[in-house]
Protein backbone atom coordinates (compact mmCIF):
# COMPACT_ATOMS: atom_id res chain seq x y z
CA UNK A 1 0.00 0.00 0.00
CA UNK A 2 1.58 3.70 -0.93
CA UNK A 3 0.55 6.38 0.63
CA UNK A 4 0.48 9.84 -1.46
CA UNK A 5 0.29 13.15 0.26
CA UNK A 6 -0.17 16.58 -1.01
CA UNK A 7 -0.94 18.20 2.20
CA UNK A 8 -1.57 21.25 0.60
CA UNK A 9 -5.32 22.95 0.74
CA UNK A 10 -7.24 23.95 -2.51
CA UNK A 11 -6.05 20.98 -4.72
CA UNK A 12 -8.49 21.41 -7.61
CA UNK A 13 -10.19 19.77 -10.43
CA UNK A 14 -7.79 20.88 -13.00
CA UNK A 15 -5.19 19.69 -11.24
CA UNK A 16 -6.72 16.11 -10.45
CA UNK A 17 -7.47 16.43 -14.23
CA UNK A 18 -6.90 18.61 -16.28
CA UNK A 19 -10.18 20.56 -18.39
CA UNK A 20 -8.53 20.01 -21.79
CA UNK A 21 -9.09 15.97 -21.81
CA UNK A 22 -12.76 16.44 -20.72
CA UNK A 23 -14.37 15.84 -23.74
CA UNK A 24 -12.62 13.34 -24.80
CA UNK A 25 -11.56 11.18 -21.74
CA UNK A 26 -14.67 9.47 -20.00
CA UNK A 27 -13.15 5.74 -19.53
CA UNK A 28 -11.42 4.69 -16.85
CA UNK A 29 -8.34 3.17 -18.93
CA UNK A 30 -8.98 7.17 -20.83
CA UNK A 31 -9.03 9.25 -17.66
CA UNK A 32 -5.62 7.33 -15.84
CA UNK A 33 -3.34 8.28 -18.27
CA UNK A 34 -4.11 12.28 -17.47
CA UNK A 35 -5.02 11.39 -13.89
CA UNK A 36 -3.06 14.26 -11.79
CA UNK A 37 -0.87 14.39 -14.45
CA UNK A 38 -0.70 18.70 -13.63
CA UNK A 39 -0.29 18.02 -9.74
CA UNK A 40 2.33 14.69 -9.76
CA UNK A 41 3.32 13.45 -13.05
CA UNK A 42 4.28 10.23 -11.21
CA UNK A 43 1.06 9.44 -10.10
CA UNK A 44 -0.76 7.84 -13.02
CA UNK A 45 2.06 5.42 -13.64
CA UNK A 46 2.61 4.27 -9.86
CA UNK A 47 -1.03 4.46 -8.42
CA UNK A 48 -2.20 0.96 -7.44
CA UNK A 49 -5.27 -0.60 -6.14
CA UNK A 50 -5.40 -0.21 -2.18
CA UNK A 51 -3.17 3.13 -2.43
CA UNK A 52 -4.31 6.22 -0.47
CA UNK A 53 -4.35 9.90 -0.74
CA UNK A 54 -3.84 12.51 2.10
CA UNK A 55 -4.82 15.92 1.38
CA UNK A 56 -5.25 19.44 2.68
CA UNK A 57 -8.53 21.60 3.20
CA UNK A 58 -11.00 21.92 0.08
CA UNK A 59 -9.87 19.45 -2.31
CA UNK A 60 -11.54 18.47 -5.21
CA UNK A 61 -12.84 21.95 -5.44
CA UNK A 62 -14.19 23.63 -9.08
CA UNK A 63 -15.69 21.56 -11.85
CA UNK A 64 -18.22 19.36 -11.63
CA UNK A 65 -16.24 16.80 -13.94
CA UNK A 66 -16.11 13.34 -12.79
CA UNK A 67 -12.67 12.60 -14.29
CA UNK A 68 -11.23 12.84 -10.89
CA UNK A 69 -13.61 10.63 -8.71
CA UNK A 70 -14.12 8.36 -11.22
CA UNK A 71 -10.52 7.68 -12.27
CA UNK A 72 -9.31 7.20 -8.36
CA UNK A 73 -12.12 4.37 -8.35
CA UNK A 74 -11.30 3.12 -11.46
CA UNK A 75 -8.08 2.73 -10.15
CA UNK A 76 -9.14 1.06 -7.03
CA UNK A 77 -8.02 3.70 -4.32
CA UNK A 78 -8.95 2.65 -1.20
CA UNK A 79 -9.72 6.34 0.28
CA UNK A 80 -8.59 9.76 -0.09
CA UNK A 81 -7.94 11.27 3.80
CA UNK A 82 -8.46 14.96 3.87
CA UNK A 83 -8.73 17.89 5.81
CA UNK A 84 -12.21 18.78 3.89
CA UNK A 85 -13.73 18.42 0.59
CA UNK A 86 -15.53 20.69 -2.05
CA UNK A 87 -18.62 19.69 -2.40
CA UNK A 88 -19.38 18.39 -5.65
CA UNK A 89 -16.55 16.87 -5.48
CA UNK A 90 -17.74 15.03 -2.13
CA UNK A 91 -21.09 13.95 -4.14
CA UNK A 92 -18.98 13.35 -6.83
CA UNK A 93 -17.14 10.61 -4.73
CA UNK A 94 -20.40 9.32 -3.42
CA UNK A 95 -21.90 8.72 -6.78
CA UNK A 96 -18.60 6.30 -8.10
CA UNK A 97 -18.29 4.80 -4.95
CA UNK A 98 -15.30 6.61 -3.53
CA UNK A 99 -14.70 6.51 0.20
CA UNK A 100 -13.90 9.58 1.56
CA UNK A 101 -12.47 10.87 4.51
CA UNK A 102 -12.75 13.53 6.68
CA UNK A 103 -10.14 13.97 9.96
CA UNK A 104 -7.98 16.95 10.06
CA UNK A 105 -6.45 14.97 12.52
CA UNK A 106 -5.13 12.29 10.98
CA UNK A 107 -3.80 14.80 8.03
CA UNK A 108 -1.96 16.49 10.77
CA UNK A 109 -0.97 13.09 12.42
CA UNK A 110 0.65 11.74 8.76
CA UNK A 111 3.81 11.97 8.13
CA UNK A 112 6.11 10.66 4.72
CA UNK A 113 6.36 6.69 5.50
CA UNK A 114 4.16 6.09 7.97
CA UNK A 115 1.97 3.28 7.89
CA UNK A 116 -2.08 3.88 7.26
CA UNK A 117 -5.25 1.67 7.76
CA UNK A 118 -8.57 2.48 7.25
CA UNK A 119 -11.41 1.00 8.63
CA UNK A 120 -14.69 2.02 7.09
CA UNK A 121 -17.44 0.67 8.87
CA UNK A 122 -15.53 1.23 11.95
CA UNK A 123 -14.85 4.54 11.36
CA UNK A 124 -11.52 4.17 12.28
CA UNK A 125 -7.71 5.30 10.90
CA UNK A 126 -4.77 4.01 12.31
CA UNK A 127 -1.56 5.93 11.44
CA UNK A 128 1.57 4.46 13.09
CA UNK A 129 -0.45 3.18 16.17
CA UNK A 130 -2.67 6.00 16.64
CA UNK A 131 -6.31 5.64 16.15
CA UNK A 132 -8.52 8.68 14.71
CA UNK A 133 -12.31 8.35 14.43
CA UNK A 134 -14.19 9.74 11.25
CA UNK A 135 -18.24 10.03 11.96
CA UNK A 136 -20.40 7.65 9.81
CA UNK A 137 -22.11 8.89 6.46
CA UNK A 138 -25.56 9.80 6.75
CA UNK A 139 -27.65 5.99 5.85
CA UNK A 140 -28.92 7.62 2.35
CA UNK A 141 -24.83 7.92 0.63
CA UNK A 142 -23.73 5.01 2.78
CA UNK A 143 -26.29 2.45 0.56
CA UNK A 144 -25.23 4.39 -2.47
CA UNK A 145 -21.50 3.53 -1.27
CA UNK A 146 -21.96 0.04 -0.63
CA UNK A 147 -23.88 -0.78 -4.05
CA UNK A 148 -20.83 0.50 -5.44
CA UNK A 149 -21.81 3.92 -6.69
CA UNK A 150 -25.06 5.76 -7.42
CA UNK A 151 -25.88 3.87 -10.68
CA UNK A 152 -25.36 0.46 -9.30
CA UNK A 153 -27.79 1.37 -6.12
CA UNK A 154 -30.50 2.86 -9.20
CA UNK A 155 -29.57 -0.43 -11.31
CA UNK A 156 -30.69 -2.56 -7.91
CA UNK A 157 -33.71 -0.56 -7.23
CA UNK A 158 -35.32 -1.13 -10.66
CA UNK A 159 -34.29 -4.69 -10.38
CA UNK A 160 -37.03 -5.11 -7.93
CA UNK A 161 -34.41 -4.15 -4.59
CA UNK A 162 -35.42 -1.83 -2.01
CA UNK A 163 -37.54 0.78 -4.03
CA UNK A 164 -37.32 3.81 -2.19
CA UNK B 1 -36.91 31.52 14.23
CA UNK B 2 -36.87 32.19 10.92
CA UNK B 3 -36.08 30.26 7.93
CA UNK B 4 -33.59 30.58 5.42
CA UNK B 5 -33.90 30.39 1.18
CA UNK B 6 -32.31 26.98 0.80
CA UNK B 7 -34.51 25.71 3.76
CA UNK B 8 -37.67 26.78 2.52
CA UNK B 9 -37.13 25.98 -1.00
CA UNK B 10 -35.83 22.40 -0.07
CA UNK B 11 -38.76 22.18 2.29
CA UNK B 12 -41.38 23.09 -0.38
CA UNK B 13 -39.86 20.58 -2.21
CA UNK B 14 -39.82 17.63 0.04
CA UNK B 15 -43.36 18.62 1.13
CA UNK B 16 -42.14 19.48 4.91
CA UNK B 17 -40.87 21.94 7.49
CA UNK B 18 -36.75 20.54 7.26
CA UNK B 19 -33.75 21.80 9.48
CA UNK B 20 -30.42 22.33 8.36
CA UNK B 21 -27.84 19.47 7.90
CA UNK B 22 -31.07 17.10 6.99
CA UNK B 23 -30.99 14.83 4.06
CA UNK B 24 -34.00 15.27 1.69
CA UNK B 25 -35.11 13.81 -1.45
CA UNK B 26 -36.52 15.95 -4.17
CA UNK B 27 -37.13 16.32 -8.12
CA UNK B 28 -35.58 18.87 -9.56
CA UNK B 29 -37.29 21.14 -11.91
CA UNK B 30 -34.39 20.63 -14.66
CA UNK B 31 -31.34 19.26 -15.25
CA UNK B 32 -29.04 20.88 -17.29
CA UNK B 33 -26.38 18.59 -19.20
CA UNK B 34 -24.13 20.20 -21.73
CA UNK B 35 -21.66 18.43 -24.51
CA UNK B 36 -21.27 16.09 -21.13
CA UNK B 37 -24.44 14.77 -22.38
CA UNK B 38 -22.57 12.19 -24.39
CA UNK B 39 -20.68 10.16 -21.89
CA UNK B 40 -23.95 11.06 -19.44
CA UNK B 41 -26.29 8.82 -22.24
CA UNK B 42 -23.61 6.51 -21.85
CA UNK B 43 -24.07 5.33 -18.71
CA UNK B 44 -27.59 5.88 -18.56
CA UNK B 45 -27.76 3.05 -21.28
CA UNK B 46 -25.41 1.24 -19.64
CA UNK B 47 -27.51 1.48 -16.32
CA UNK B 48 -31.65 0.98 -17.58
CA UNK B 49 -30.76 -0.31 -21.85
CA UNK B 50 -33.53 0.52 -23.97
CA UNK B 51 -35.84 3.01 -21.22
CA UNK B 52 -37.02 6.02 -21.01
CA UNK B 53 -36.00 9.02 -19.71
CA UNK B 54 -38.26 9.97 -16.87
CA UNK B 55 -39.18 13.42 -17.36
CA UNK B 56 -37.77 14.21 -20.63
CA UNK B 57 -39.67 17.60 -20.30
CA UNK B 58 -37.04 18.46 -17.01
CA UNK B 59 -33.78 18.01 -19.26
CA UNK B 60 -32.28 20.83 -20.59
CA UNK B 61 -29.37 20.14 -23.10
CA UNK B 62 -26.68 22.86 -24.21
CA UNK B 63 -23.99 22.22 -26.53
CA UNK B 64 -21.46 25.09 -25.76
CA UNK B 65 -18.38 23.53 -24.19
CA UNK B 66 -16.13 22.59 -27.55
CA UNK B 67 -18.09 23.88 -30.17
CA UNK B 68 -17.64 23.76 -33.49
CA UNK B 69 -16.60 20.64 -32.58
CA UNK B 70 -12.53 20.79 -32.33
CA UNK B 71 -12.10 17.25 -33.45
CA UNK B 72 -13.79 14.38 -34.95
CA UNK B 73 -13.88 12.99 -31.59
CA UNK B 74 -16.04 16.00 -30.27
CA UNK B 75 -17.99 15.69 -33.24
CA UNK B 76 -19.23 12.24 -32.86
CA UNK B 77 -20.21 13.27 -29.21
CA UNK B 78 -22.28 15.96 -30.23
CA UNK B 79 -24.31 13.53 -33.06
CA UNK B 80 -24.89 10.84 -30.39
CA UNK B 81 -26.88 13.44 -27.99
CA UNK B 82 -28.70 14.68 -31.56
CA UNK B 83 -29.70 11.69 -31.96
CA UNK B 84 -30.54 10.84 -28.27
CA UNK B 85 -32.52 13.80 -27.84
CA UNK B 86 -34.55 12.67 -31.07
CA UNK B 87 -34.89 8.71 -29.73
CA UNK B 88 -36.20 10.68 -26.32
CA UNK B 89 -38.38 13.09 -27.50
CA UNK B 90 -35.76 16.11 -25.31
CA UNK B 91 -37.93 19.53 -25.87
CA UNK B 92 -35.50 21.96 -24.54
CA UNK B 93 -31.95 20.87 -26.88
CA UNK B 94 -30.05 23.62 -28.14
CA UNK B 95 -27.34 23.09 -30.57
CA UNK B 96 -24.23 25.06 -31.28
CA UNK B 97 -24.14 28.54 -31.79
CA UNK B 98 -27.45 29.12 -29.14
CA UNK B 99 -24.57 29.78 -26.81
CA UNK B 100 -23.20 29.43 -23.05
CA UNK B 101 -25.71 26.70 -21.25
CA UNK B 102 -26.23 29.26 -18.00
CA UNK B 103 -26.71 32.46 -20.34
CA UNK B 104 -29.40 29.97 -22.41
CA UNK B 105 -31.58 28.98 -19.50
CA UNK B 106 -32.75 31.62 -18.71
CA UNK B 107 -33.42 33.28 -22.02
CA UNK B 108 -35.45 30.67 -23.40
CA UNK B 109 -37.51 30.78 -20.01
CA UNK B 110 -36.49 27.74 -18.17
CA UNK B 111 -35.49 29.68 -14.43
CA UNK B 112 -38.41 30.49 -12.65
CA UNK B 113 -37.98 31.92 -9.50
CA UNK B 114 -38.45 29.32 -6.49
CA UNK B 115 -37.29 26.49 -8.53
CA UNK B 116 -34.60 23.74 -8.22
CA UNK B 117 -32.38 23.34 -11.39
CA UNK B 118 -29.43 20.91 -11.18
CA UNK B 119 -26.66 20.79 -13.52
CA UNK B 120 -23.21 18.79 -14.32
CA UNK B 121 -21.58 22.16 -14.52
CA UNK B 122 -19.76 23.70 -11.50
CA UNK B 123 -21.32 27.20 -12.54
CA UNK B 124 -25.10 25.75 -12.62
CA UNK B 125 -25.18 28.37 -9.66
CA UNK B 126 -25.36 30.76 -11.85
CA UNK B 127 -29.64 30.56 -11.46
CA UNK B 128 -29.38 31.75 -8.47
CA UNK B 129 -29.68 35.28 -10.06
CA UNK B 130 -33.28 34.52 -10.88
CA UNK B 131 -34.00 33.21 -7.36
CA UNK B 132 -33.48 29.54 -7.53
CA UNK B 133 -31.72 26.90 -5.54
CA UNK B 134 -29.26 26.12 -8.31
CA UNK B 135 -26.35 23.43 -8.28
CA UNK B 136 -23.88 21.44 -10.15
CA UNK B 137 -23.82 18.07 -9.72
CA UNK B 138 -21.58 15.40 -11.85
CA UNK B 139 -22.15 13.37 -15.03
CA UNK B 140 -23.39 10.31 -12.31
CA UNK B 141 -25.58 11.91 -10.74
CA UNK B 142 -27.55 13.49 -13.78
CA UNK B 143 -28.04 10.28 -15.18
CA UNK B 144 -29.19 9.05 -12.06
CA UNK B 145 -32.17 11.98 -12.17
CA UNK B 146 -32.68 11.04 -15.94
CA UNK B 147 -33.58 7.87 -14.66
CA UNK B 148 -35.38 8.10 -11.36
CA UNK B 149 -36.48 12.01 -11.66
CA UNK B 150 -34.86 12.69 -7.97
CA UNK B 151 -32.07 13.32 -6.33
CA UNK B 152 -30.95 14.25 -2.18
CA UNK B 153 -29.72 17.38 -0.79
CA UNK B 154 -28.65 18.22 2.35
CA UNK B 155 -30.22 21.14 3.49
CA UNK B 156 -27.38 23.39 4.05
CA UNK B 157 -26.00 26.23 6.22
CA UNK B 158 -26.74 29.86 5.13
CA UNK B 159 -23.85 32.86 4.82
CA UNK B 160 -25.44 36.58 4.53
CA UNK B 161 -24.06 38.97 2.55
CA UNK B 162 -25.36 42.61 3.17
CA UNK B 163 -24.74 44.75 0.26
CA UNK B 164 -25.30 48.71 0.51
CA UNK B 165 -23.76 51.74 -1.18
CA UNK B 166 -23.20 52.25 -4.95
CA UNK B 167 -19.99 51.41 -7.21
CA UNK B 168 -17.74 53.97 -8.46
CA UNK B 169 -16.61 54.37 -11.77
CA UNK B 170 -14.11 51.47 -13.22
CA UNK B 171 -15.95 49.15 -10.88
CA UNK B 172 -18.05 46.57 -11.32
CA UNK B 173 -20.03 43.29 -10.33
CA UNK B 174 -16.95 40.80 -11.12
CA UNK B 175 -14.84 43.45 -8.72
CA UNK B 176 -17.20 42.47 -5.98
CA UNK B 177 -17.53 39.31 -6.45
CA UNK B 178 -14.05 38.97 -6.58
CA UNK B 179 -13.73 41.01 -3.63
CA UNK B 180 -15.95 38.35 -1.93
CA UNK B 181 -13.82 35.26 -2.48
CA UNK B 182 -10.80 36.85 -1.40
CA UNK B 183 -12.16 37.70 1.90
CA UNK B 184 -14.05 34.85 2.23
CA UNK B 185 -11.56 32.02 0.51
CA UNK B 186 -12.67 29.17 -2.11
CA UNK B 187 -13.69 26.91 0.53
CA UNK B 188 -15.12 29.29 2.98
CA UNK B 189 -18.52 28.79 1.82
CA UNK B 190 -18.61 25.28 1.20
CA UNK B 191 -21.44 22.83 1.60
CA UNK B 192 -23.02 26.19 2.96
CA UNK B 193 -25.90 28.73 0.91
CA UNK B 194 -24.70 32.21 0.21
CA UNK B 195 -27.55 35.02 0.04
CA UNK B 196 -27.26 38.17 -0.89
CA UNK B 197 -29.26 40.78 0.52
CA UNK B 198 -28.73 44.59 1.45
CA UNK B 199 -30.30 48.19 0.13
CA UNK B 200 -27.75 47.73 -3.24
CA UNK B 201 -29.17 44.54 -4.30
CA UNK B 202 -32.13 46.53 -5.86
CA UNK B 203 -29.68 48.50 -7.82
CA UNK B 204 -28.13 45.59 -9.55
CA UNK B 205 -29.03 44.53 -13.43
CA UNK B 206 -30.18 41.12 -14.45
CA UNK B 207 -26.23 41.03 -15.98
CA UNK B 208 -24.98 42.15 -12.37
CA UNK B 209 -26.76 39.86 -10.67
CA UNK B 210 -25.71 36.98 -13.20
CA UNK B 211 -21.59 37.51 -13.05
CA UNK B 212 -22.14 37.36 -8.83
CA UNK B 213 -24.24 34.45 -8.53
CA UNK B 214 -21.87 32.35 -11.28
CA UNK B 215 -18.75 32.59 -8.83
CA UNK B 216 -20.67 31.32 -6.28
CA UNK B 217 -18.79 28.00 -6.55
CA UNK B 218 -15.25 29.73 -6.39
CA UNK B 219 -15.82 29.95 -2.37
CA UNK B 220 -17.26 26.75 -2.66
CA UNK B 221 -20.86 27.39 -2.53
CA UNK B 222 -24.07 25.09 -2.48
CA UNK B 223 -25.66 28.07 -3.79
CA UNK B 224 -25.65 31.71 -4.55
CA UNK B 225 -28.79 33.50 -4.75
CA UNK B 226 -30.55 36.54 -4.36
CA UNK B 227 -34.76 37.25 -3.91
CA UNK B 228 -36.51 38.02 -7.03
CA UNK B 229 -37.72 41.86 -7.75
CA UNK B 230 -39.35 43.88 -10.38
CA UNK B 231 -35.87 43.70 -12.39
CA UNK B 232 -36.13 40.11 -12.56
CA UNK B 233 -40.15 40.01 -12.64
CA UNK B 234 -39.63 42.40 -15.85
CA UNK B 235 -36.87 40.02 -17.44
CA UNK B 236 -38.60 37.04 -16.98
CA UNK B 237 -42.45 37.79 -17.54
CA UNK B 238 -41.42 39.48 -21.01
CA UNK B 239 -40.50 35.71 -21.60
CA UNK B 240 -43.80 34.17 -19.79
CA UNK B 241 -42.02 32.61 -17.15
CA UNK B 242 -44.19 32.27 -14.23
CA UNK B 243 -42.51 34.29 -11.18
CA UNK B 244 -45.45 33.67 -8.35
CA UNK B 245 -43.53 30.95 -7.07
CA UNK B 246 -40.39 32.76 -5.53
CA UNK B 247 -39.27 32.74 -2.14
CA UNK B 248 -37.34 34.55 -0.04
CA UNK B 249 -35.29 34.40 3.73
CA UNK B 250 -37.47 35.46 6.66
CA UNK B 251 -36.66 38.86 7.97
CA UNK B 252 -35.22 36.66 11.42
CA UNK B 253 -33.87 33.90 9.28
CA UNK B 254 -30.65 32.45 11.15
CA UNK B 255 -27.26 32.90 9.16
CA UNK B 256 -24.37 30.85 9.84
CA UNK B 257 -22.17 33.87 8.92
CA UNK B 258 -22.37 37.51 7.63
CA UNK B 259 -20.50 40.17 5.72
CA UNK B 260 -21.26 43.57 4.87
CA UNK B 261 -19.98 45.23 1.63
CA UNK B 262 -20.32 49.03 0.64
CA UNK B 263 -20.46 49.20 -3.33
CA UNK B 264 -18.19 52.44 -2.67
CA UNK B 265 -15.26 50.40 -0.98
CA UNK B 266 -14.77 47.81 -3.88
CA UNK B 267 -11.67 48.68 -6.26
CA UNK B 268 -10.98 47.36 -9.72
CA UNK B 269 -9.56 43.88 -8.35
CA UNK B 270 -7.84 40.51 -10.08
CA UNK B 271 -7.64 37.04 -9.17
CA UNK B 272 -3.78 36.47 -9.37
CA UNK B 273 -2.78 32.53 -10.36
CA UNK B 274 -3.56 30.06 -9.65
CA UNK B 275 -6.24 30.27 -7.53
CA UNK B 276 -9.76 32.76 -7.36
CA UNK B 277 -9.39 33.48 -3.57
CA UNK B 278 -5.56 35.01 -4.83
CA UNK B 279 -6.63 38.60 -5.19
CA UNK B 280 -5.39 41.72 -5.10
CA UNK B 281 -6.31 45.53 -5.97
CA UNK B 282 -4.87 46.25 -9.58
CA UNK B 283 -2.82 49.20 -8.02
CA UNK B 284 -1.05 46.30 -5.76
CA UNK B 285 0.04 44.25 -8.90
CA UNK B 286 3.42 44.46 -10.15
CA UNK B 287 3.58 45.46 -13.31
CA UNK B 288 2.38 42.42 -14.88
CA UNK B 289 2.67 42.20 -19.19
CA UNK B 290 0.04 40.44 -20.89
CA UNK B 291 -0.30 37.98 -24.05
CA UNK B 292 -3.69 37.75 -24.44
CA UNK B 293 -7.31 39.05 -22.92
CA UNK B 294 -10.47 36.80 -23.13
CA UNK B 295 -13.89 39.41 -22.79
CA UNK B 296 -16.77 36.63 -22.57
CA UNK B 297 -18.04 33.96 -21.16
CA UNK B 298 -20.93 32.66 -18.50
CA UNK B 299 -19.52 35.16 -15.86
CA UNK B 300 -19.07 38.38 -18.48
CA UNK B 301 -19.81 37.58 -22.29
CA UNK B 302 -23.06 39.54 -21.93
CA UNK B 303 -23.78 43.33 -23.67
CA UNK B 304 -23.62 45.50 -20.68
CA UNK B 305 -20.33 43.70 -20.68
CA UNK B 306 -19.40 44.50 -23.67
CA UNK B 307 -20.61 48.26 -23.44
CA UNK B 308 -18.48 48.42 -20.43
CA UNK B 309 -15.85 47.29 -22.55
CA UNK B 310 -15.81 49.79 -25.39
CA UNK B 311 -16.44 52.50 -23.40
CA UNK B 312 -12.64 51.82 -22.31
CA UNK B 313 -11.40 50.59 -25.41
CA UNK B 314 -13.57 52.91 -28.59
CA UNK B 315 -11.02 55.22 -30.27
CA UNK B 316 -7.74 52.87 -29.04
CA UNK B 317 -6.39 50.29 -30.89
CA UNK B 318 -5.50 46.68 -28.99
CA UNK B 319 -1.53 46.59 -27.68
CA UNK B 320 0.57 45.25 -30.30
CA UNK B 321 2.03 42.55 -27.95
CA UNK B 322 -1.95 41.27 -27.05
CA UNK B 323 -4.14 39.36 -28.96
CA UNK B 324 -7.79 40.03 -27.99
CA UNK B 325 -10.44 37.58 -28.12
CA UNK B 326 -14.43 38.29 -27.69
CA UNK B 327 -16.89 35.60 -27.11
CA UNK B 328 -20.07 36.57 -26.73
CA UNK B 329 -22.39 34.44 -24.18
CA UNK B 330 -25.15 33.72 -26.51
CA UNK B 331 -26.96 34.02 -30.16
CA UNK B 332 -29.20 36.68 -28.76
CA UNK B 333 -26.05 38.80 -27.11
CA UNK B 334 -24.39 38.26 -30.10
CA UNK B 335 -26.94 39.48 -32.73
CA UNK B 336 -28.37 42.98 -30.20
CA UNK B 337 -24.05 43.67 -30.00
CA UNK B 338 -24.05 43.42 -33.92
CA UNK B 339 -26.84 45.72 -33.90
CA UNK B 340 -26.17 47.89 -31.84
CA UNK B 341 -22.44 48.12 -33.47
CA UNK B 342 -20.48 46.79 -30.68
CA UNK B 343 -18.74 44.06 -32.87
CA UNK B 344 -17.70 46.21 -35.05
CA UNK B 345 -16.01 48.42 -32.53
CA UNK B 346 -14.33 45.26 -31.15
CA UNK B 347 -13.56 44.15 -35.06
CA UNK B 348 -12.24 47.74 -35.40
CA UNK B 349 -9.92 47.90 -32.68
CA UNK B 350 -8.54 44.90 -33.36
CA UNK B 351 -10.10 42.04 -31.84
CA UNK B 352 -11.03 38.22 -32.86
CA UNK B 353 -14.63 37.45 -32.03
CA UNK B 354 -15.27 33.65 -31.42
CA UNK B 355 -18.43 32.10 -31.24
CA UNK B 356 -21.27 31.91 -28.81
CA UNK B 357 -19.75 29.27 -26.11
CA UNK B 358 -17.69 28.57 -23.85
CA UNK B 359 -14.42 29.33 -25.74
CA UNK B 360 -10.77 29.22 -24.32
CA UNK B 361 -12.15 29.07 -20.64
CA UNK B 362 -11.61 25.47 -20.29
CA UNK B 363 -8.52 25.33 -22.38
CA UNK B 364 -9.95 22.44 -24.79
CA UNK B 365 -9.66 24.49 -27.70
CA UNK B 366 -9.66 28.12 -29.28
CA UNK B 367 -7.48 30.77 -27.66
CA UNK B 368 -4.90 28.23 -25.50
CA UNK B 369 -2.14 29.10 -24.32
CA UNK B 370 1.81 28.59 -25.13
CA UNK B 371 4.37 27.97 -21.83
CA UNK B 372 4.55 30.91 -19.76
CA UNK B 373 2.39 33.13 -21.24
CA UNK B 374 0.21 35.04 -19.14
CA UNK B 375 -3.81 35.61 -20.15
CA UNK B 376 -5.86 38.10 -18.16
CA UNK B 377 -9.34 36.83 -18.74
CA UNK B 378 -12.97 37.72 -16.93
CA UNK B 379 -13.82 33.90 -17.22
CA UNK B 380 -14.48 32.79 -13.65
CA UNK B 381 -11.51 30.32 -12.84
CA UNK B 382 -7.50 30.69 -12.93
CA UNK B 383 -6.54 27.36 -11.94
CA UNK B 384 -3.07 25.77 -12.99
CA UNK B 385 -3.79 24.45 -16.51
CA UNK B 386 -7.17 25.68 -17.17
CA UNK B 387 -6.69 27.61 -20.52
CA UNK B 388 -4.51 24.46 -21.85
CA UNK B 389 -1.12 24.71 -20.56
CA UNK B 390 -0.21 24.53 -16.94
CA UNK B 391 2.97 27.04 -16.64
CA UNK B 392 0.80 29.21 -17.90
CA UNK B 393 -0.57 32.18 -15.64
CA UNK B 394 -4.50 33.06 -15.59
CA UNK B 395 -5.54 36.19 -14.18
CA UNK B 396 -9.22 37.19 -14.17
CA UNK B 397 -10.74 40.62 -13.67
CA UNK B 398 -13.55 42.81 -15.19
CA UNK B 399 -14.43 43.81 -18.33
CA UNK B 400 -13.23 47.31 -17.44
CA UNK B 401 -10.18 46.35 -16.52
CA UNK B 402 -9.43 43.78 -19.56
CA UNK B 403 -10.42 46.47 -21.64
CA UNK B 404 -7.87 49.20 -20.45
CA UNK B 405 -5.12 46.22 -20.04
CA UNK B 406 -5.45 44.83 -23.66
CA UNK B 407 -4.54 48.84 -24.68
CA UNK B 408 -1.81 49.24 -22.10
CA UNK B 409 -0.18 45.48 -22.55
CA UNK B 410 -0.21 45.23 -18.83
CA UNK B 411 -3.10 44.70 -16.13
CA UNK B 412 -4.22 48.46 -16.13
CA UNK B 413 -6.61 49.85 -13.42
CA UNK B 414 -9.49 51.01 -15.87
CA UNK B 415 -9.47 54.34 -14.05
CA UNK B 416 -6.15 55.27 -15.22
CA UNK B 417 -7.90 55.20 -18.95
CA UNK B 418 -10.92 56.81 -18.03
Amino acid sequence: MQVFCYKQDDINTDLLFPGKYTYTCSTGPEILEHLLEDLDPAFAKSVKSGDIIIAGENFGCGSSREQPSLGLRYVGLKAVIARSFARIFYRSAINQGLLLVQSPEAVEAYNEGNEVEIDPAGGIIRIEGRTFNFPALPSEMLSILADGGLLNHIRKEFSGGDER
Amino acid sequence: MGETFAMKILGRAAGKKVREGEIVFVEPDYVLTHDNSSAIIGKFEATVPGSKVKYPKRLAIVLDHVIPAASSKNAAGHRKIRKFVDEQNIRHFYDIGTGICHQVLPEMGLVKPGSIVVGSDSHTCTYGAFNCFATGIDRTEAAGIWITGKTWFKVPETINIDITGSFTAGVSAKDLILTIIGDIGAGGANYMAVEFNGPAVAGFRICDRMTIANMGIEMGAKIAAFQANSVTDRYLEAMGVDISEALWSDNDAEYTRSYEYDLADIVPVAACPHQVDNVLPIQELPETGIDQVFIGTCTNGRIEDFQAALEILRGHTVHSDVRLLVGPASRKEYLKAMQMGLIQDFVEAGAVILPPGCGPCLGAHQGALAPDEKCLSTANRNFKGRMGEKDAEIYLSSPETAAASAITGRITDPREVL
